[in-house]
């Protein structure tokens, strides 16, 4: 059961609010009729399946309704960060070590720190001016 | 309420007034009219017990979608409160009888008292003008439940997965979470008070649901005329 | 019988409650605060139940869930009944009733004993595998009688009449353990203001504190441990739970809690006067951190006929006397590696009874507690271990002998002490079980001879469950680790209590010993238990390293050693310690087994919670579903929806059958006029500059120029070409469309609109939003259905006014509505949309004029006839996600030259998709008008084909219609087209063969004149 941080509602949320949606960017080919058929097949079936980092799409099916991605370890089923449609990756397999090492991602604990912010009850006593 | 009921069309949408009047004489069925049929629920008022459940039926609901601060601006000015901008923030007007809920970066749930939603939705489109938005009428999907007491807490930690303590679920939020098997709008209006936002069809599931949930603890569900 | 065991005083027992019990059908007397396993021990009860494998006398071993042997079936009634309970964790009540759970037909004398009397050789490792594998056919002969010699407990066989829940818990800081270490780090988070929930397994709080003969702060420990429980029970923020197990750990700090709420007071929550509420509940816990205080399990020694009634290990002697005043013997040999268990042979002999001799594996033991025995004037022999035991039903005797542990050889000559009782002790194993559900495996530490929690994200471990044991230094780590807890969890203030005093005790180093050598070879003496819930020897694990298997997984599958309820708490460590020695490798060198949840046995209700009965799905139900009820409907599910099925009446005294309904309600419909509760169609309002445009790329068909006012069918495709759901679109506005879906397909067809807007398309101005449920849906249809209508509304129904296809706003019966003149049936069609809430006002008004043309309402299954009659498809029925629109002979309803490439366009030009024997959608006319062809059945071209036949296609739809007087289908056939008027063969699984011909989809009206009126 994971406990995934929702960039959107910026908390953590049950992992039963949320549903799976595959690999996150896939890029749908800009002139499909100008691709071939194997390259139309592998943007339509081929999929990674890496031990380690991994970028996935997932959506706040029964809260926000919205899409985001989450960099998780496949091995460990740690997720590194979440973040919005339409931005990439802090971490990825090339730099995650490096990263880990820094000290920058993966803090002690804490599932989701890229992109994320520390839950606050307070959230809702300000309204927009 | 407007008698008139012919394609109202502001910009390119159309919009629709739901009811026949008040002269029609027509009776609406709540969407807890077959739990109250089978014996769910009963008429407000009565012993008190640990924990009641109020339905409020006939609510007026608007979606709306578009940009905060083009929203912002027409719903201040329609129904005078600001429109929460902050993920998860409800705010409600002084009387307490409407409210305007974010639901998601680009939607709020708006609900308002019964028969103000049609002429709610055609001041606010008049007011947003060519903006992009959307409203979409739902006030006959779902309904409203309000619960209170004591155990209402214990209620509904064996009801949602969200965290409903003062912590996760302070006066002023509401959330979108899992309830039993299905889905409900979680809110937090008032210290003494939840609200539960179900969808029409799943409205008896879970008044049996929250029935036999609260059977412990003493329950009642009401049904408040409108 | 009297309680011959149970001491005068002492204990946290309550004399003045005395309960009556009955174990295997023999009465006894227990006092409030037993257990069931204290009470059977004061009665003196030795043989509690029969070995799985070997069917030996077992008797209670232990006081805490690693019992290996007392596993009882409870419950004095049929429905009542609960397998597989640990006697040492149920607490007594008042008319328990339990039986062992092995031991068939008793537990005394039966007739699976001569097993256990056979050799060793008898039944190795591999045994059932090896001897009962042939022949294979009588395999299940074998397994139903070792089976039911073994017993392993029954569910019951009437309905549990016992409710149970879940509860979700959210919490900062999760202690899990309730001992010196849980306690104060419970008090060290809580004081900081973090919300805390302390939970522990047993019927009251304080772990080994309730058994300990230390103080704390000058007091006895159990004293302690009671103010700091009370401290906790008064905070706000803390949640204590008792009586609650830790049985499963999962990601991200998710936890599961089984919290037994009134098991302990009688059978059923009835009986315990407490009707109505919950027996038990599974606390679903979020944590943001966790601390493990755990605590550890004492691991017994491996020596010959060491699970013969007596034997105990060594802690559970101690909890026996100072928790519940039961001395479980007479005269005590302990054997031991370590000075902790030298409390069990005090604690003996202060209540009165013999200890016969201390035996210790150590040549010099000199700490505090050994010297304390030797003051005592107790014996302690030095250098040596227990090697066997002596006795049947009881220990008689304990044979020691010198060993040298380096060489695994006795060195002496064989004493044998006479005694009834030996407690042993071969260290202590930390509790790693709920952190390696994790995955995370476990790790080595020589300096404490056992293995410690791996690290786990979120966690934190305290105490005794990474090998912090003496009392004064657990109670520090707890306080520290609550702290450091607390402060990772948000509280940066949070600091460690200060810690109580206690008296630091000087220890011996404990020794490595595990298995006790014997004069004879391994195999030759007499067994000596590793496991002894799954009767796993140290013969048996030899012999596995001899036979290859070289890793403790492998050795663990072939022996069974850790499986089932047991999961290795008293044998695992024990079992690697010998498979090490075997193989000459160190105990980290053959690995580690995992375990997995749950930590102890739940039960099914706990799991199931409230979601069974009523409530085990929802029931999603229309507006009109009471009318739906009293008029008879019989309901079909669609989805989660209660959809009416048909509607059968009574004629002539008799109800209808299905058959007879649904041929009354398709003729009625031809005929006459019929109405259909449509509601839950999904139903899509999207409104934006750009809806028009987004229409035309998830449609297969052309948006660009459908009016207000006018209404198109639309075919979804996946971008694989694939159908994937249909339904009609309406033009409300400019830029303001209504779309409808299939019943099914209503929510994943949203969430496929937003995934494209959101993710490929999101600079196109358009929002989606559900209005499924604001709209109630009623389709009036039939040649009457304009006569009908005209008496119900002000829209002008002229044909020419209000054509096929068009959409108009007005009121019906009062109610403002939307009305859509589309046909799914084939006939004159109205669909009514108004707000649900007036539903059933329309639809009563319409059966009140409708009274006179008889208006029939008709169910799902009529709906289907007439769709079918019309070669109108179901997605999802007559498609499966591998058949394109052109499959489907809908090549109208795409749009190839469409500007954008919408999705499904590029996959529908591959070769493959314009293949001409693909599998096309076809009607089907059997040649027997009588046949109703099964929905499934393969189609061949020659019947006399043989097996594996070629199989052409399937029938998708298959009904009988009135109106063509025969039964009729669809089917998908390859290259069907083509094979128009051909005669296909269905054969079926009792051996005959249908035979239909090859039409088109359309039965009823090619033309489509009779919608069109
Ligand atoms: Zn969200």
């Amino acid at each position: 059961m994971f406990h995934i941080f929702c960039p959107y509602c910026q908390e953590y949320r049950e992992e039963e609010e949320f549903h799976p949606s595959g690999q996150a960017h896939l890029v749908r080919p800009a002139d499909p009729a100008s691709v071939s058929d194997d390259e139309w097949g592998d943007y339509l079936f081929f999929r990674d399946n890496p031990r380690g980092i991994h970028h996935e799409m997932w959506v706040h099916r029964l809260g926000c309704r919205k899409f985001f991605n989450i960099t998780r370890d496949t091995t460990s089923y740690e997720i590194l960060e979440t973040y919005r449609m339409g931005e990439q990756p802090s971490i990825t397999a090339a730099n995650a070590e490096v990263r880990r090492e820094q000290g920058v991602q993966t803090a002690d604990g804490g599932w989701q720190t890229v992109g994320a912010q520390p839950e606050n009850s307070r959230l809702n006593e300000e309204t927009p001016s | 309420m407007s008698e008139a009921h012919s394609e109202a069309s502001v910009g390119n949408a159309a919009t629709f007034d739901t009811h026949p009047g008040a002269d029609a004489g027509v009776t609406p069925e709540s969407p807890l009219q077959w739990s109250r049929v089978q014996g769910h629920v009963t008429e407000e008022g009565g012993a008190a017990e640990q924990i009641r459940v109020v339905e409020r039926p006939f609510l007026g609901h608007l979606v709306l979608r578009g940009g905060a601060i083009t929203l912002d601006e027409a719903v201040r000015a329609e129904l005078g409160v600001s429109l929460p901008g902050k993920p998860l923030g409800l705010v409600l007007d002084a009387e307490g009888s409407r409210s305007v809920q974010w639901v998601s970066p680009d939607e709020w749930l708006v609900i308002v008292p019964a028969g103000e939603e049609f002429e709610l939705e055609n001041r606010l489109r008049a007011r947003l003008g060519d903006a992009h938005f959307a409203i979409v009428n739902v006030g006959g999907g779902q309904t409203l439940l309000e619960l209170s007491g004591e155990k209402a807490r214990e209620l509904l930690m064996k009801s949602v997965v969200y965290d409903v303590h003062e912590h996760g679920l302070p006066v002023g939020k509401a959330v979108g979470t899992v309830f039993a098997k299905t889905s409900v709008v979680l809110r937090r209006p008032t210290e003494a008070r939840f609200e539960l936002v179900v969808r029409r069809s799943f409205a008896d599931y879970c008044v049996r649901w929250l029935r036999d949930a609260g059977r412990e603890y003493g329950l009642r569900v009401e049904s408040a005329s409108p | 019988m009297t309680q011959s065991n149970r001491l005068n005083q002492g204990g946290r027992i309550d004399r003045s409650r005395r309960l009556s019990f009955t174990f295997n059908g023999q009465q006894y007397m227990g006092f409030a605060g037993d257990t069931l396993a204290s009470a059977l021990l004061a009665n003196g009860v030795d043989v509690v139940n029969r070995s799985f494998k070997y069917s030996r006398p077992r008797g209670i071993t232990a006081a805490g869930p690693e019992e290996p042997n007392a596993i009882v079936q409870l419950g004095a009634t049929e429905a009542a009944q609960v397998p597989n309970v640990r006697a040492t964790q149920q607490a007594l009540y008042d008319g328990l009733v339990a039986r062992g759970t092995n031991g068939w037909p008793s537990v005394q004398r039966d007739v699976m004993s001569w097993v256990g009397k056979l050799g060793g050789g008898f039944m190795p490792p591999g045994f059932y595998y090896k001897t009962f594998m042939a022949p294979a056919s009588m395999w299940m002969t074998y397994e139903k009688f070792i089976r039911k010699g073994a017993g392993l407990g029954r569910s019951p066989s009437e309905a549990d009449p016992d409710i149970y829940d879940h509860f979700n818990q959210h919490c900062d800081v999760l202690v899990i353990g309730s001992g010196p270490a849980g306690l104060t780090a419970a008090l060290s988070a809580a004081r900081a203001g973090a919300r805390v929930i302390l939970c522990d397994e047993q019927e009251e709080m304080g772990g080994s504190l309730l058994d300990s003969r230390e103080s704390i702060d000058g007091a006895p420990a159990s004293a302690w441990a009671e103010q700091a429980v009370a401290e906790l029970a008064g905070l706000d923020n803390v949640t204590l739970l008792p009586r609650t197990t830790a049985n499963g750990y999962h990601d991200h700090n998710f936890v599961t809690l089984h919290e037994r709420r009134t098991e302990h007071l009688a059978d059923t929550a009835a009986a315990a006067g407490r009707e109505g509420e919950v027996r038990a509940r599974l606390h679903r816990v979020r944590a943001g951190r966790v601390v493990l205080a755990s605590g550890s399990h004492e691991r017994p020694l491996v020596y010959a006929n060491n699970d013969v009634p007596g034997n105990l290990v060594a802690g559970a002697v101690s909890v026996y006397i100072r928790r519940y005043g039961v001395v479980p013997g007479q005269r005590l040999v302990l054997s031991t590696n370590n000075d902790h268990a030298y409390r069990a042979a005090l604690d003996w002999q202060e209540a009165g009874r013999e200890v016969v001799a201390v035996v210790d594996s150590r040549a010099k033991p000199d700490g505090d507690l050994a010297k304390q025995a030797r003051d005592a004037g107790i014996r302690v022999i030095t250098g040596s271990a227990v090697m066997e035991a002596t006795g049947n039903q009881r220990v008689s005797g304990a044979k020691v002998v010198a060993i040298d542990t380096e060489r695994f050889v006795v060195t002496g000559k064989v004493e044998t002490l006479e005694c009834d009782t030996i407690a042993s002790s071969g260290g202590y194993s930390p509790v790693v079980h709920l952190a390696s559900h994790t995955g995370k495996r476990p790790q080595w530490r020589d300096d404490l001879l056992g293995f410690v929690p791996g690290e786990v994200k979120g966690m934190h471990v305290a105490g005794g469950a990474h090998g912090v044991y003496a009392l004064g230094e657990a109670l520090a780590d707890g306080a520290g680790v609550g702290a450091e807890a607390a402060r990772a969890a948000g509280f940066e203030e949070a600091a460690a209590i200060a810690v109580p005093d206690v008296e630091v005790r000087h220890e011996s180093p404990t020794s490595a010993l595990y298995q006790v050598p014997h004069e004879k070879p391994p195999l030759r003496a007499p067994k000596q238990f590793v496991d002894l819930q799954n009767d796993v020897t140290a013969a048996a694990v030899e012999l596995a390293t001899r036979e290859g298997f070289e890793s403790i997984e492998h050795v663990k599958r072939y022996t069974a050693l850790g499986f089932g309820t047991d999961q290795g708490k008293l044998g695992n460590i024990n079992g690697m310690a010998i498979a090490a020695r075997c193989l000459n490798r160190s105990i980290p060198d053959v690995g580690t087994t995992v375990f997995r949840p749950n930590y102890t046995p739940v039960s099914f209700g706990a799991i199931v919670g409230r979601h069974c009965r009523d409530l085990f799905d929802p029931e999603r139900y229309t507006a009109l579903h009471q009318w739906h009820v009293e008029n008879g409907a019989e309901f079909e599910d669609v989805g989660q929806w209660k959809r009416p099925w048909y509607f059968p009446r009574r004629v002539n005294g008799k109800r209808e059958t299905m058959h007879e309904a649904v041929a009354r309600e398709c003729l009625a419909v031809r005929r006459g006029v019929g109405i259909l509760d449509a509601s839950t169609l999904g139903k899509i309002d999207i409104q934006g500059p750009d809806a028009r445009e987004f229409l035309g790329r998830v449609y297969t068909n052309k948006w660009a120029k459908l009016a207000p006012g006018r209404v198109r069918y639309g075919l979804m495709c996946k971008d694989d070409g694939m159908l994937m759901d249909d339904g009609t679109t309406s033009c409300l506005g400019e830029n303001h469309f209504l779309m409808t879906t299939t019943t099914g397909g209503a929510a994943g067809v949203l969430e496929w609109l937003e995934l494209w807007h959101q993710t490929e398309w999101p600079e196109l101005q358009v929002y989606f939003g559900s209005v499924t449920d604001h709209w109630a849906t009623m389709t009036v249809t039939g040649p009457d259905a304009r006569k009908l209508m005209s008496e119900v509304t002000d829209i002008d129904l002229d044909r020419e006014q209000f054509k096929f296809m068009d959409w108009k706003e007005g009121k019906v019966a009062g109610v403002p509505a939307r009305v859509f003149r589309i046909s799914f049936t084939g006939e004159l069609a109205f669909e009514i949309n108004v707000q649900a809430n007036y539903a059933m006002h329309v639809w009563k008004a319409l059966f009140a004029h409708g009274e006179k043309y008889d208006l029939t309402p008709y169910g799902t299954e009529t709906m289907h006839v007439l769709r079918a009659e019309k070669g109108l498809i179901i997605a999802g029925q007559d498609t499966d996600g591998s058949v394109t629109p052109e499959d489907l002979g809908m090549h109208w309803a795409v749009g190839y030259d469409k500007p954008f490439s919408w999705i499904g366009q590029r996959a529908l030009t591959r070769p493959d998709t314009a293949r001409e024997d693909r599998k096309q959608l076809v009607g089907l006319k059997p040649k027997d008008p009588k046949v109703v062809l099964e929905e499934g059945a393969q189609i061949v071209l020659d019947p006399e084909q043989k097996i594996p036949m070629t199989m052409m296609g399937h029938v998708t739809s298959s009904y009988y219609s009135p109106v063509l007087e025969s039964g009729f289908a669809l089917a998908v056939l390859k290259g069907g087209r083509n094979r128009m008027g051909e005669t296909v063969y269905l054969p079926m699984s009792d051996g005959s063969v249908h035979q239909a011909e090859v039409v088109s989809t359309v039965f009823i009206d090619p033309k489509g004149e009779r919608q069109n009126v």
